[in-house]
């Protein structure tokens, strides 16, 4: 399974924030991203999604060959890529445990294999019940949440922190191919940063997961290894290379990156 | 209790929208799913078409009622006549009195037994999902099909703490004077014109009286069902809950889809005495065609509790305003109601609250639902005579409209002579954001399946006061409506 972009432009609201982005993640591989505010991190994350708000002029993104332009966010959720995002959003009312066993059982086709005399009943297109609450309990349990939080309101009220963790609950379920995390260590402390990041590396290898990783900080990367780094700058890819260039960037800041680009103009 | 008629709905002054401009005709016949079907049943009889004082009689005759109530049907005609037609609110203005049949009888004799229902009216029940969600209540449960009771039976224990939970011609008949005692005391006969013609062609509903410190532990449910073409529904229900008792009852509804308009006008009386708590709770699914304009009053004594929980899912026109009125005082009164309208339903729906005495409080919590054309509008009267001293209230209001061209209106009206007292109004419209629908569709739910979700989240108040299979099929009732319309 890999995720291969082409050339991918991007304009929101008329104005493009990508120009031209060319990447391919892998199976098993980690890409870390690493760029300045505003270079386009987050919008390549939400169009590779599938949000409406952004206009693909040109270029192609391909999961296994397929093209996504077409698909809907759930449909490329089905097909094995995930979304760990910068600003999880809230939804009030909903529990956290019937959004995850609603989502769970939508990724994997318990709705799709409802027979039609079933059709219609509210649980018809669950998983489960019991087989899906054990799953849930390991995955609680691997990233120490507090099973209280599954009867919260999605997101509503959650620090910074409990965002990111329920974020990498979800990727524990989904059970993705490919999962671009975005910004996911902003907002964990220390602690949490060690933890998170140790769930990732063992689902990274469990499911032989592609990653990319959004980041603007060097310390997530010291328990996530990436095997490619890409740095980001104005809507495009600027440099590639592997781990080392995560310290040069730690080091110099992206004024580097920017005089380089000048100096090659 | 003397508040006629003069303002109509007693919602006070007709407000000045105008919605006559507004009247789309009631089209669109859509497939709702399981929920509409037809049972061929045998009505065994079925007056004629139309209103009149044969009509009347002849309802009162097949039903062998007491003179008291003939006489009580025919002034009520009279009345009906006599009044109005409301000039605001819904637009009646496609309904057509004498297109409907305003009784129908549709087995001959009330079945006591579960085993002598009829194969035909099982089935429709079965299509409901009612023996899924209320097999366990059914020894207990009043059913209601067409005009008239098929089902009735009462648990032993019921019976044994002097509990009458009967249909209302039984109750003329068996419990004559104490029917006689609250009939129309709650709304009077010429409160409105509906009610007025209630009172008038009425047939089934149930009647509830609690003795006195009883506790009713499992709730009374009746189920209702319009299953005729034209078919006039007038159900009338009386609850009396004695002092320090407690009640729950629950009545649900859902409706077949025919082309022609069907009518449902119920009243609904509750008596909530010196520190009982009673709570009604319905959630109405009728077909798009059926016009629904209900008048629910519940008289509130010295610390009683009476709780209006209020569904609305279906028909194609409603005007409903449960109303509590506080007589006594440190009463209390809560409506809590949710409407969703989908396309080319209209609701005009609120609550109303009447405080008579001093320390009476009252919540009123509506969430409506606009999608597509659908249009909910809200109006909530909160009302404190002079005395009524240290009287609170709060009304909180929430609309969701799912497209841009669904519509949601509100219009309280607030009407204190007491200086003394606290009285709050919150509203608030929102839609849902793009954002969430993305979130969620990143997790792989569908369109319909993530907007349904985002829906029932908002609902959640409302649910959360449901019991739970009545919860379950109203999240199942909103999944119905968002897959009538999306992808
Ligand atoms: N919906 C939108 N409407 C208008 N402008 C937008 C929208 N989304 C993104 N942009 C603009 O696109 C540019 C890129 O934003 P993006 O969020 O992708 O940056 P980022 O690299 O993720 O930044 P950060 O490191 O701060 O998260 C910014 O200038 C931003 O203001
Ligand atoms: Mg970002």
């Amino acid at each position: 399974m890999t995720l291969e972009i082409r050339d991918l432009h991007v304009t929101v609201e008329g104005k493009e924030i990508l120009k031209g982005v060319s990447l391919v993640v892998e199976r098993g591989v980690t890409h870390a991203l690493m760029g300045p505010n505003g270079s386009g991190k987050s919008t390549l994350a939400y169009t590779l999604m599938g949000h409406p708000k952004y206009q693909i002029t040109r270029g192609e993104i391909l999961l296994d060959g397929a093209s996504l332009l077409e698909m809907t966010p759930d449909q490329r959720a089905r097909r094995g890529l995930f979304l760990a995002m910068q600003y999880p959003v809230a939804v009030s009312g909903v529990t956290l445990y019937s959004f995850l066993h609603a989502a769970t059982s939508a990724v994997r086709g318990y709705g799709d294999r409802t027979p039609a005399a079933a059709r219609g009943r509210l649980n018809a297109h669950l998983m489960p019940m019991r087989e899906f609450r054990q799953e849930l309990n390991e995955r609680l349990a691997f990233l120490q949440i507090d099973p209280a939080f599954l009867q919260r309101y999605l997101n509503e009220g959650f620090s910074g922190g409990e965002k990111k963790r329920a974020e990498i609950l979800q990727m524990a379920l989904l059970k993705p191919k490919v999962a671009i995390l975005d910004e996911t260590d902003s907002g964990l402390d220390i602690d949490a940063l060690r933890l998170v990041s140790e769930g990732i590396n063992v689902l990274q290898k469990d499911l032989d997961m592609g990653l990319l990783v959004i980041t603007h900080y060097q310390r997530i990367l010291n328990y996530i290894y990436p095997d490619v780094v890409h740095v980001f700058y104005d809507g495009r890819i600027v440099k590639t290379g592997d781990a080392k260039l995560v310290d040069v960037l730690e080091e110099q800041g992206y004024e580097w990156v920017r005089q380089g680009l000048t100096a090659g103009d | 209790m003397g508040e006629a008629g003069a303002d109509g709905w007693g919602l006070g002054e007709p407000p000045e929208t105008d919605m006559t401009s507004q009247h789309e005709e009631l089209r669109g016949i859509k497939d709702r799913d399981e929920y509409d079907f037809r049972t061929e049943i045998d009505y065994a009889h079925k007056s004629r078409r139309g209103i009149g004082e044969d009509v009347v009689r002849e309802i009162s005759a097949l039903k062998n009622e007491p003179q008291w109530m003939l006489d009580f049907r025919l002034k009520a005609l009279d009345a009906f006549l006599d009044m109005p037609m409301p000039t605001w609110g819904v637009d009646l203005g496609t309904l057509d009195f004498e297109q409907f049949y305003y009784f129908m009888r549709a087995t001959p004799t009330k079945q006591r037994s579960w085993d002598d229902v009829p194969a035909a009216i099982k089935d429709t029940f079965e299509k409901l999902g009612i023996p899924e969600a209320e097999r366990k209540y059914l020894a207990g449960v009043e059913t209601q099909m067409d005009s008239e009771s098929v089902y009735s039976s009462l648990k032993a224990e019921w019976e044994a703490h002097g509990i009458i939970f009967v249909d209302m011609d039984s109750a003329v008949r068996d419990h004559s004077e104490l029917v006689q005692a609250h009939i129309s005391k709650a709304v009077p006969v010429r409160d409105n014109k509906f009610a007025a013609l209630n009172s008038a062609f009425w047939s089934g509903g149930s009647f509830v009286y609690v003795p006195a410190g009883v506790n009713v532990e499992i709730p009374l449910q009746a189920y209702f069902r319009i299953n005729a073409q034209s078919l006039g529904q007038f159900e009338r229900t009386i609850i009396i809950a004695e002092e320090g008792s407690n009640v729950h009852y629950i009545e649900g509804c859902t409706a077949p889809q025919y082309t022609e308009a069907a009518l449902h006008t119920g009243v609904i009386e509750i008596f909530v005495k010196k520190g009982a708590h009673a709570r009604y709770t319905t959630i109405q699914n009728w077909s798009r065609n059926v016009y629904n304009l209900v008048t629910q009053r519940a008289i509130v004594d010295e610390d009683g509790l009476m709780e209006w929980v209020d569904g609305n899912l279906g028909s194609g026109v409603t005007m409903k305003y449960p109303a509590v009125v506080l007589r006594g005082p440190r009463a209390r009164g809560e409506v809590l109601s949710i409407a969703f309208a989908g396309d080319d339903q209209h609701y005009d729906a609120g609550a109303k609250a009447i405080h008579l005495a001093p320390d009476t409080s009252s919540m009123i919590t509506s969430k409506s639902i606009s999608k597509g054309n659908g249009r909910s509008g809200f109006r909530g009267l909160v009302r404190v005579v002079h005395g009524a001293e240290r009287a609170q209230s709060k009304v909180v209001c929430d609309a969701l409209l799912l497209d841009r061209e669904s519509r949601s209106d509100t219009y309280p009206y607030i009407d204190a002579s007491e200086d003394n007292v606290r009285i709050e109004h919150e509203a608030t419209v929102s839609k849902i954001s793009e954002d969430q629908l993305f979130y969620l569709m990143s997790r792989g739910l569908s369109e319909a399946q993530a907007s349904a979700i985002i829906i029932n989240g908002f609902l959640e108040p409302f649910v959360k006061e449901l019991p739970m299979e009545y919860a379950v099929e109203l999240n199942r009732l909103v999944q119905l409506q968002m897959e009538g319309s999306v992808g």
